[in-house]
């Protein structure tokens, strides 16, 4: 793989991309294009590409427009006339090249963030023709490779990062042990009928960052929930096949994760601090099902948390001292409306709150949503770029004091992480759940 | 020449309400059925109450922050369409063609004030106009027929008053003004003008989606 980070559009060379394109035809593409067009590319859809009158209203909602001075190419219809637009219009009939350019846009441009559809007078959903866009690359087996690596091991093992099921077990008990020294008597049932809550995680949760684990663990153990995970695939609730447009392996995925809640008789799964995650149990993978809301109740961690501290049931020791801000993660945001629980939850375990503006559900991405950040080093630096604007937030938020910036995702923290170091701005970063674990009464 | 009007005011716009009804009434359908076989979720997520509260955000100047944003704009933009749809229904020259015709007729604002609208509209064309030519990005998402729709819209106003105002060549005038309007009223469902038709339908649909699944805002 060339790593050219930095390098303009179009001049990235990713492996997957270039593979899959070795491979294909201007007919492959047609044919392929065509029976999409044909089977998938419903009413919606041509609804939004026959309307959209072309104003220019949708361009400043979008972070990429806003960072990349303005490119008018980046704006959100500009990506659809790169792409769907021409798709459309041609049936089918473009080349290699053009699919290479449109994969890109698709997968590295936009972190369907639905930030334009709020701003479309018309409500035009933009992100749903740059999912039809991946869905046809993924057809055409042309892929960003980190992503597609992802994606594979959504395959295999029904979880993310390639753990295997001795391994997450493993994990679960060492978290155990290592909570047990601090919290005697905690444990982390396994395997439990009839649970309260089905506790589930995203695959780099027992991969790299276990500790969030082993605080939940606590928060759940002092909060006296009675709770359960499961010892089986089905644990891990992430989701890259719903963002690279496998949606047949995203209907897979979440069925087990249902049917483990299910078989496991609990009476609501509770989601970690992860967006992409919650969007696809809550939002696409039951729809994918067919099921019009989850068959087993879904909360996010935020929500949970809330819960946990309005009843109560978890004490707050000390309030964290540190001036903070708060992003909002679009898929809990624009997608669950959690922005005030998650600031009344923050009033009550932080002194001071300083606010970015624009806030809750006009927040700005952090540019890794939507498995951007999942296509890996070869868009680091585009993708960093791209939240310019997010970097501008923050870079206030510090001048007014702001320390600590609690981002409740698991993509969040990978986009701000690379935000805060390029921009230089000396914040550090924080799970809803470090700053609960900390400051609450143990 | 009579003759010609004759026509354009008889059978002509009896051809262009039946394309402008039957073409609506056909994308409208036609639609709603690709809905139903490739967008179920459309039916089962639309929610009547969330869906008005999103239109009823975007029908108001300047309750949605993407209008507060874009203050003149939003000026423009709702002084257009007020006049573009109001003004033939209630000028007092089309008024009077359906008292001669059918013998009934109803409120009516009087010429100066019909003048007024119209050139309001051709006002907010131009700014539209200059908003394709010159906003970097409206201009890079303008194609070919997004100028033709601008002329085709512009026609019957400028058309309509220069009649009016009995400038020179006010006669041919008069018939650019019925063919223009004809042809306008005829295009709306086989373009882009047929936003108006889908707007209820698109903007509700995602009010529906944020407002009912995603309990978030979408103004």
């Amino acid at each position: 793989m060339t790593d050219e980070i930095g390098a303009p559009r179009g001049h990235i060379k990713d492996v997957g991309i270039e593979t899959g394109a070795a491979r294909l035809t201007p007919e492959i593409i047609r044919k392929t294009a065509l029976r999409m067009l044909h089977e998938e590319a419903g009413a919606r859809l041509r609804t939004y590409l026959d309307i959209c009158v072309r104003c220019g209203l949708c361009s400043n909602a979008c972070h990429y427009y806003n960072s990349m001075g303005g490119d008018p190419t980046y704006s959100p219809a500009g990506k659809v006339k790169e792409t769907l637009s021409v798709i459309m219009a041609k049936n089918g009939r473009v080349d290699v090249e053009f699919m290479k350019k449109a994969c890109e846009i698709a997968f590295t441009e936009c972190n369907l963030c639905r930030r334009c559809a709020m701003y479309c007078p018309l409500g035009i959903d933009t992100a749903t023709m740059m999912l039809f866009v991946r869905r046809l690359c993924h057809k055409l087996g042309m892929v960003p490779q980190y992503i597609q690596d992802t994606a594979h091991s959504h395959s295999a093992t029904m979880n993310q990062m390639w753990v295997k099921e001795d391994e997450w077990i493993d994990s679960l008990q060492w978290q155990e042990n290592e909570a047990r020294e601090e919290v005697p008597d905690l444990r982390i049932p396994l395997e439990k009928e009839g649970a309260d809550v089905f506790y589930s995680v995203i695959g780099p949760e027992p991969k790299f960052r276990a500790q969030l684990i082993y605080q939940a663990a606590v928060i759940f153990h002092k909060a006296g929930v009675n709770w359960t995970m499961p010892a089986t695939p089905g644990w891990d609730n992430s989701d890259m096949c719903m963002y690279t447009g496998d949606m047949e392996m995203m209907s897979r995925l979440k069925k087990l994760h249902f049917e483990t809640a299910l078989r496991l008789r609990a009476k609501r799964i509770v989601m970690g601090e992860c967006g992409h995650a919650f969007r696809s149990v809550y939002d696409m993978g039951n729809r994918a099902l067919g099921w019009r809301y989850p068959p087993v109740p879904v909360i996010h961690a935020i929500d949970f948390f809330h819960e946990i501290l309005t009843q109560g049931k978890i004490k707050v020791a000390q309030k964290y001292e540190k001036p903070v801000t708060i992003h909002d993660p679009c898929n809990i945001v624009r997608g669950r409306g959690l922005h005030e629980k998650l600031r009344e939850a923050v009033g009550m375990l932080c002194e001071t709150v300083i606010e970015m503006e624009p806030n809750r559900e006009h927040n700005y991405c952090c540019a890794a949503g939507g498995g951007v950040i999942n296509c890996g080093p070869p868009f680091k630096m585009k993708r960093v770029l791209g939240a310019r604007v997010k970097g501008d937030q923050l870079m206030e938020v510090h001048k007014k004091g702001g320390v600590t910036c609690i981002a409740p995702c698991h993509n969040c923290h990978g986009g701000l992480e690379d935000i805060l170091h390029h921009y230089k701005i000396p914040m550090d970063l924080k799970f809803l759940g470090d700053i609960i674990y900390q400051c609450m009464e143990k | 020449m009579h003759s010609l009007y004759a026509f354009l005011t008889g059978s002509m716009v009896w051809v262009s309400v039946l394309l402008f009804l039957g073409g609506s009434v056909y994308s409208l359908v036609s639609r709603a059925v690709m809905a139903r076989k490739m967008d179920k979720m459309v039916y089962s997520y639309f929610s009547l109450h969330y869906a008005l509260r999103s239109i009823f955000h975007w029908v108001i100047p300047y309750a949605a922050r993407n209008w507060r944003l874009h203050p003149l704009f939003t000026f423009v933009t709702f002084t257009f369409h007020i006049c573009l749809i109001w003004t033939p229904l209630v000028l007092f020259a089309h008024v009077g063609l359906f008292y001669e015709a059918w013998g009934f007729s109803w409120w009516f604002i009087p010429d100066l004030a019909g003048d007024v609208c119209a050139g309001l509209v051709l006002a907010c064309c131009l700014f539209f106009l200059g908003r394709r030519l010159f906003l970097r990005d409206v201009r890079y998402l303008s194609t070919a027929s997004d100028y033709v729709m601008l002329a085709l819209v512009a026609a019957p106003y400028l058309t309509g008053m220069w009649a009016h105002r009995q400038w020179p060549g006010h006669e041919t005038a008069l018939l650019l003004h019925v063919f223009s309007g004809e042809l306008l009223l005829a295009l709306i469902p086989f373009t882009k003008l047929g936003h108006m038709l889908f707007f209820l339908f698109t903007r509700g649909y995602i009010g529906s989606e944020f407002g009912a699944v995603r309990h978030a805002r979408d103004w």
